[in-house]
């Protein structure tokens, strides 16, 4: 494999510049066939079809996960692969990047049947897949990462290895430091060694799961950036997102997908948000979020110049002070890893603090274990950023982890199942979980489903302080609005809750106030009926607070 | 006296060294094969078998090799293929060549003359140590590094060879990503059972040769039933002392070849310690390196995330 010269990429990239001026009909393909061969590949229409799928049929022993699935994306093309969790999206999608063989069903690319039998198979025909887990090997650095499982070239690693790579990351606008080791990068550089990876082997079709489930605002629209660009130079793209939002702003059509079937497939330009929910649901649904009032006054929880140390001994956690009502929802916003799951676990007697207090009516609860800190009424979902993390045990059923909290209330040496399975049978029907049965082991469940199993199973333990981090993370609109009725519901009956959260637009509609944390320091408390999601973004970056100088 | 006794530690240190490269092998590429034990228990008999036979030092370790590649075999499909529980099928592979070794064993000595299988005495004679001409004679160093039998420095050139092979090749790094995150390797585009059974069978003959060793150099030419006796574990233990380093490995197997050997140089006169302190000594130093290691937290270093878990593709 040899290299062009940069001014050769330079002249390519000209190239390509002028491509965009020209009439729309004229493109080239994936840039980063330029890399490879600096030959300037034959020009092609856009508007041809790049990736078809037809009659996809592939079940799971006795669940259909897709059933004659119909779907065509063309070149230079942004498609939005919408639908209900466990709707069979990525099912779907793991077809196509040869993770599993269909049942049934034909796949054309540029109009030829092939047979994808392996992932090797799918990078061949140039099809590049983001997982929303990502699949890094974490002890690895980036271009490790990136180079794994290239075909061809010197059988040595060599240093020089990350030129290629730099040239790939100039060229997009992405930005990553080459020899750093996975474990240490945040959710967003993960992505980009993932965007990267996809790259550096030459996909011209680009399918990306949940891609902006975990990133921030900001490393969203940096994302976006990159898709327009690589939409320009050709490429075709899927994206599955449950944004309806971002659907509108970043796609140019639409299909959806219900209970494992095809529905429709619609024009971005022709739709909106409403029209989108009703197919993807099957029903109309209101988008509004309540916000009941009640008359509760007390102060239930008040925490004082907490002060927390992680894992590391680093203090994520510093001199925070405030205090939660009864009846209230108090927002918790942030970048990822300002502080949020230190608190949480802090909260929930898992971490050790430092220095502070939290009072819980009036009595301190540092130093209790967190049996203790349950059985006085405070309660802790915390939704990790792989979801089957805290909380549940991934290869016990339904029944078995709805006991992990309820086992000790039996007396004797024996245990009983009977009221854990008739709680998982009525939580099935409450939120609407899809499972197979309540003793299939809950990793099987889609991530959807796993979320409202954890959910659920923290609200029937009747807490009067419930802490609830990343609820509805990856969550598809229904699902999403079953988990804050739930919530208000709770709320209504006097329970504080503290809702740590990602979209803001939700947290401004569904919360009573919304305190900021920034590098692990309170930047700001706002009441939610009269802030902007300006205002909170400022807070959240550093911008306005006192103590936010050190922040960039 | 101390050169003597760390040229004794080499000596006794080698097989361990065989042992423990094999299941870093093994260990990298994700699978923890407890079989190490039987898988040396095999390559002591047929390498002793055929050099008894042939009096060839090249086919006994071939054999030694081969025998230790088929019981690999044995545990890559298992484990692999069928996707069986790892440490259930090591622990069956320890205990079916433990039998093996010994049934055979057994009918080799009921056939030999005297009751004795004893090794021809060309294959005694090419197995002896023998100081390399010039480098031999260098004072002190000359005896403890250079004056080896022939099989102490095939030992250092595999552990050697598979550090390069694991840390600077693109085969290598696609071992490690198998054995860290197998899903993420088949993800890149890498065949993981072919990447699982090519070094799980390299580290099964790699061990099957730790077992010859034992057997031909170690029993004084005379087979010996229990010649292995628990070195196979103690190279299992090694494997995270070496933090999965085939390099550090060669540090590791010298210090507990160290310990092995260490009864014959404690002068009796000054300190009196029963011998069985000194055979339970080298098990000893293994508990205390496991508690140890265990208390290390950092990422690297550290036993592959994928070790002893199967990998099924369409799993979820």
């Amino acid at each position: 494999m040899q290299y062009p010269q940069l001014s050769l990429l330079l002249e390519a990239g000209g190239i390509l510049a002028c491509n965009r001026h020209l009439t729309a009909s004229h493109r080239v393909p994936a840039v980063a066939n330029y890399f490879l061969t600096g030959e300037i590949m034959q020009k092609e229409k856009t508007h041809a079809t790049a990736i078809e799928l037809k009659g996809i049929t592939k079940t799971f022993g006795s669940v259909v996960a897709n059933n004659q699935i119909d779907l065509s994306v063309r070149k230079g093309e942004i498609l939005a692969l919408l639908g209900e969790n466990g709707s069979g999206k990525t099912t779907l999608m793991n077809m196509l990047s040869g993770i599993y063989r269909p049942d049934s069903g034909s796949v054309l690319l540029n109009g030829e049947a092939v047979t994808i039998n392996s992932p090797e198979d799918a990078i061949e025909f140039g099809i590049g897949m983001i997982h929303q887990h990502f699949k890094l090997v974490d002890v690895l650095s980036a271009t490790d990462n990136i180079m794994l499982g290239v075909k061809g070239g010197s059988r040595w690693l060599k240093k020089t290895r990350s030129d290629k790579i730099q040239e790939i990351s100039r060229h997009f606008g992405l930005d990553i430091s080459p020899e750093k080791k996975i474990y240490q990068m945040s959710v967003g550089e993960k992505q980009t060694v993932e965007i990267l990876k996809v790259m550096y082997r030459n996909a011209n079709i680009l399918i990306l799961d949940e891609p902006t489930a975990v990133l921030t605002p900001q490393e969203t629209k940096k994302l976006f950036d990159i898709l327009r660009r690589m939409k320009a130079e050709g490429c075709a793209i899927i994206i599955i997102t449950h944004k309806l939002n971002e659907v509108m702003e970043i796609s140019d059509r639409v299909t959806i997908l219900r209970k494992g079937e095809s529905i429709a497939t619609v024009e971005t330009a022709e739709t909106n948000a409403h029209e989108l929910t009703e197919l993807m649901v099957g029903r109309p649904v209101e988008l509004s979020i309540d916000r009941p009032e009640n008359g509760f006054e007390e102060t239930l929880l008040e925490v004082h110049h907490l002060t927390v140390a992680n894992e590391e001994g680093f203090e994520a956690i510093q001199d925070i002070k405030f205090e939660l009502k009864r009846g209230e929802i108090l927002g918790v916003a942030g970048i990822a890893g300002s502080g949020q799951k230190e608190l949480c676990e802090a909260m929930a007697g898992l971490l050790p603090v430092s220095k502070g207090a939290i009072l819980y009516n009036k009595e301190n609860i540092i130093g209790k274990s967190p049996e203790e800190i349950i059985k006085m009424g405070i309660s802790m979902s915390f939704i990790p950023e792989d979801r089957l993390g805290m909380g549940l045990a991934a290869s016990m059923g339904m029944v078995d982890n709805m006991m992990l909290k309820t086992y000790k209330k039996n007396k004797g040496p024996f245990v009983s199942r009977k009221e854990a399975r008739e709680l998982s049978k009525r939580l099935i029907k409450q939120l609407g979980i899809v499972t197979p049965g309540v003793d299939t082991p809950v990793r099987r469940l889609s991530g959807g489903n796993v979320q409202k199993v954890l959910l659920g199973r923290e609200i029937e333990s009747n807490p009067n302080v419930l802490i609830t981090a990343y609820a509805v993370r990856g969550l598809d609109i229904n699902s999403s609005y079953t988990i804050y009725d739930s919530l208000n519901e709770q709320k209504q009956k006097g329970v504080g809750i503290l809702f740590i959260g990602e979209d803001l637009d939700v947290m401004l509609e569904l919360c009573d106030r919304i305190m900021v944390l920034c590098h692990g320091k309170v930047t700001g408390i706002v009441e939610a009926k009269t802030s902007t999601k300006e205002e909170i973004g400022l807070l959240m970056t550093g911008g306005s607070g006192k103590e936010g100088s050190a922040d960039a | 006296m101390i050169i003597n006794f760390l040229f004794a530690a080499i000596k006794a240190g080698t097989p361990l060294l065989f042992g423990t490269t094999g299941e870093i092998m093994t260990q990298k590429t994700g699978n923890l094969n407890l079989g190490v034990e039987g898988m040396m228990f095999m390559g002591a008999f047929v390498g002793f078998f055929t050099g008894y036979k042939t009096g060839s030092i090249t086919l006994a370790l071939l054999a030694a090799f081969a025998v230790g590649v088929f019981a690999a075999l044995i545990y890559a499909f298992l484990t692999v293929s069928l996707r069986a529980n790892q440490n259930v099928t090591g622990l069956t592979l320890t205990i079916f060549g433990t039998g093996f070794a010994q049934f055979f064993g057994e009918r080799m000595i009921a056939a030999a003359p005297d009751k004795s299988p004893k090794l021809p005495a060309e294959l005694v004679a090419a197995l002896s140590e023998k100081a390399i001409p010039l480098l031999g004679d260098i004072p002190y160093i000359g005896k403890l590094l250079f004056s080896h039998n022939i099989i102490v420095y095939l030992g250092v050139c595999i552990a050697f060879i598979c550090g390069i092979y694991i840390n600077r090749t693109k085969a290598g790094l696609n071992m490690r990503a198998v054995g860290e995150n197998p899903a993420a390797a088949d993800a890149a585009g890498i065949n993981v059972t072919a990447v699982k059974y090519i070094h799980i069978l390299a580290g099964g003959g790699i061990c099957g040769i730790g077992g010859a060793y034992l057997s031909l150099i170690n029993g004084g030419g005379v087979w010996n039933n229990s010649c292995v006796n628990g070195q196979g574990w103690i190279a299992v233990a090694l494997v995270i002392f070496a933090s999965w380093s085939p390099v550090k490995a060669i540090l590791g197997s010298l210090i507990f070849g160290a310990f092995s050997v260490l009864q014959f140089y404690v002068p009796k006169d000054i300190i009196e310690l029963p011998n069985a302190f000194y055979i339970a000594l080298p098990f000893l130093i293994t508990i205390i390196v496991l508690v140890f290691t265990s208390m290390k937290k950092s990422k690297e270093g550290a036993q592959p995330a994928g070790c002893g878990i199967n990998y099924f593709r369409e799993d979820r």
